[in-house]
């Protein structure tokens, strides 16, 4: 896949298709690869990655890349794509000036669940059927791919790039069944004084570093009301057990029917909370309150939120509901 | 030298926190190392590091400095400023503890002296632990670290298999060991342990780091790098590499306004941030590229400015396992030293 891929980045580039092109960037190890624009095909061919560690969301990056001169390609698994469709519902990317290839995905993996699974200093890797084999400081040592995907992987809502110039590998089918809201069920399920609890125990481990927010596609506020010192609640710590509740919540809120559970937000936190199932609480609601709908899955449906039928939820919802559910 | 079997140390443990509040590394419900309150039952995290460093300890992320209390015209002060318990920290690795000499030239010996970190500071006694199982992202011995000898605290310790041996090298450390239910051991009984440890440190990738490119007096030279740019790109802006590094002390000062009274408090600031240190007249780094230059030049070259040529960095890795993008230090001193 790699080498198709870097072929394809380089054959646009020479041919003149784009200017520049987004990828992933080798760093000090086989993992920690990092988002960049390349213009040369030499800068491809030394320093241009894709692994099962290219798990970082190129859509955001497509806000500022698509401002400039030029023309822009970037290379987009199906997750990413609904983040691409709805900035672009959104008139936050300038289609015209990007060119997508689509990239069918298997799969991403994180280094924090391979350190998780006990594998210390690790220096290679290659994959051996189901497994990945990793050479380490301490020797060789192999575990299952599936215990290193990310969470979002594992529950893949759909493997079909929804927006496309053209695509590499056979584009995929949206998987309804992938068992996401299985673990929104399980709170759910709790009393609203277990469910408080858990969201204390997760959210009173946040520091606060806003890699949640900065990373997430839908957050492409110019100025986010938690960094303005003008608005008031302008935060840089949590002063409290309220404020540190407050800034997800609202977060959540925020992005609401815009989110498209790209599970970027959980990625990313330095402290492994489960960020997305905030967002899955709000999607699961808004599809049993007002029909099913995902974010960024076409360019015509309207987000619940900014359409109104008849059939909608009343407000007393919140009543009927109780406290129980 | 003393020791102590692994099989027991729940004994030693409490022995300790008996006599003063005992923090450990311990696993969280997410399986995230942080230092918290050692009480009945909780194990000490078998990770090499914690994910937020131990400088918490003494320089909290948000700590309250003082409170008014508005009745009318009348205003109260309250001192927010409370006296502390004498506490222990324990499983510091060296990286860590080298930390702790860094914010000290700042906070402890710098005028103006900051008597909130100095009240905790001199409170603590911190138990070095020697690092066996060293990690890919570490590069201590940059910054002449010595991860097999746990300097750098008032009781050196080293582990086994079978046991966890422990030197005082401070008063202060011997006045810790003095009455834990301890065994005699030979003086080098952990001789074997730091060779082992040794032998890890040639194997490790970050080794060779080289920081000729950097240090004091190099501002003019780095200044204007155009590296920065591409360094910088696709930094997001977040405050990750700076809330979880163990030498990063940037604070804000903020009022918490609750209506009848208002809660002054400090917390960690980060130069990532948008608004970090704006000023009337706007912000001096406007884009990311200033901000991320900033970050790096800070530890690289201005601190050592400042302190008798001294890094603000400890190769502890943490920013390396955490960064959202993957971009840091490492990175940094790679690109623009290559250059050079």
């Amino acid at each position: 896949m790699q080498a198709v891929i870097k072929k394809k980045a380089k054959e646009l580039l020479e041919c003149g298709t784009v200017d520049r092109v987004l990828g992933w960037k080798a760093g000090e190890f086989f993992y920690d690869l990092t988002p960049a624009v390349f213009t040369t095909p030499e800068e491809i061919d030394k320093d241009f990655v894709f692994s099962v560690f290219s798990g970082a969301n190129m859509s955001k990056y497509l806000i500022e890349e698509t401002k400039k001169e030029g023309k822009v390609a970037a290379f987009i698994k199906p997750c990413d794509s609904y983040s691409l469709v709805q900035l672009q519902k959104e008139h936050r990317i300038k289609r015209e000036n990007c060119y997508i290839v689509g990239i069918a995905c298997d799969g991403m993996c994180d280094m924090g669940l391979v350190r998780e699974a006990g594998i210390k200093g690790a220096t290679a890797v290659s994959e051996k059927d189901d497994k990945l084999v990793l050479e380490t400081i301490y020797g060789e040592k192999e575990m299952p791919k599936e215990k290193a995907l990310l969470e979002r992987c594992v529950h893949c809502k759909s493997k079909k790039v929804v927006d496309f110039d053209e695509m590499i590998g056979e584009n995929g089918e949206e998987n309804p069944d992938c068992g996401r809201f299985d673990e929104v069920e399980r709170l759910e399920a709790m009393t609203p004084d277990e469910r408080f609890a858990f969201w204390r125990s997760q959210l009173s481990r946040c520091i606060r570093c806003n890699a949640c927010r900065n990373v997430c596609p839908a957050c492409s506020c110019e100025k986010c009301v938690f960094d303005n010192p003008d608005s008031g609640i302008a935060q840089k710590a949590a002063a409290s057990d309220f404020e540190e509740n407050n800034f997800h919540i609202i977060r959540a809120y925020h992005v609401a029917g815009r989110c498209t559970d790209c599970g970027e937000c959980s990625r990313v936190c330095p402290q492994n909370i489960p960020l997305h199932l905030l967002n899955r609480k709000f999607i699961k609601d808004m599809n049993e309150l007002y029909g099913f709908y995902q974010a960024g899955a076409d360019f015509e449906t309207k987000p619940p939120i900014m359409n109104y039928t008849t059939n909608d939820a009343e407000p007393s919802v919140v009543y009927q509901r109780g406290g129980s559910k | 030298m003393k020791k102590i079997a692994k099989a027991k140390i729940d004994d030693l443990f409490k022995a300790i926190s008996e006599k003063e509040v005992l923090y450990l590394p311990v696993d969280d419900a997410q399986g995230q190392a942080a230092f918290i309150p050692w009480k009945e039952g909780l194990k000490m995290s078998g990770d090499l590091n914690t994910v937020r460093s131990a400088k918490d300890l003494f320089f909290p992320q948000v700590e309250s400095l003082v409170n008014f209390k508005m009745d009318g015209k009348k205003l109260e002060i309250i001192d927010a400023k409370r006296e502390n318990d004498p506490f222990v920290i324990f499983g510091v690795r060296p990286c860590d503890a080298k930390s702790f000499e860094i914010l000290d030239k700042v906070f402890y010996y710098s005028e103006p002296v900051d008597s909130f970190y100095i009240a905790r500071r001199d409170k603590s006694t911190v138990v070095v632990l020697a690092c066996n199982e060293p990690e890919e992202t570490c590069f201590c011995q940059a910054f002449g670290i010595d991860q097999a000898e746990a300097a750098g605290g008032d009781v050196s310790a080293w582990e086994d298999g079978e046991n966890f041996y422990f030197k005082a090298v401070t008063e202060k450390g011997e006045a810790l060991l003095e009455g834990l239910p301890l065994e005699d051991a030979e003086d080098g009984a952990a001789d074997d342990i730091k060779k082992a440890a040794k032998a890890v440190m040639e194997k490790l990738p970050l080794r060779d780091l080289d920081l000729s490119k950097f240090g004091a007096g190099k501002t003019q030279e780095l200044f204007d790098d155009p590296a920065w740019a591409k360094l910088s790109e696709s930094c997001l802006g977040c405050g990750t590499c700076t809330f979880v590094c163990p030498t990063c002390q940037c604070f804000d000062i903020k009022d918490f306004d609750g209506g009848k009274q208002i809660r002054r408090f400090r917390c960690w600031d980060s130069c990532m941030y948008s608004d970090f240190t704006q000023m009337s007249a706007g912000q001096p780094r406007p884009t990311q590229k200033e901000r991320f230059r900033q970050r790096f030049m800070h530890k690289l070259v201005y601190y050592p400015d400042m302190h008798e040529g001294m890094f603000s960095c400890v190769g502890c890795g943490r920013c390396l396992r955490k960064c959202p993008i993957h971009m840091n230090i490492v990175k940094v001193i790679k690109t623009i030293g290559e250059e050079k």
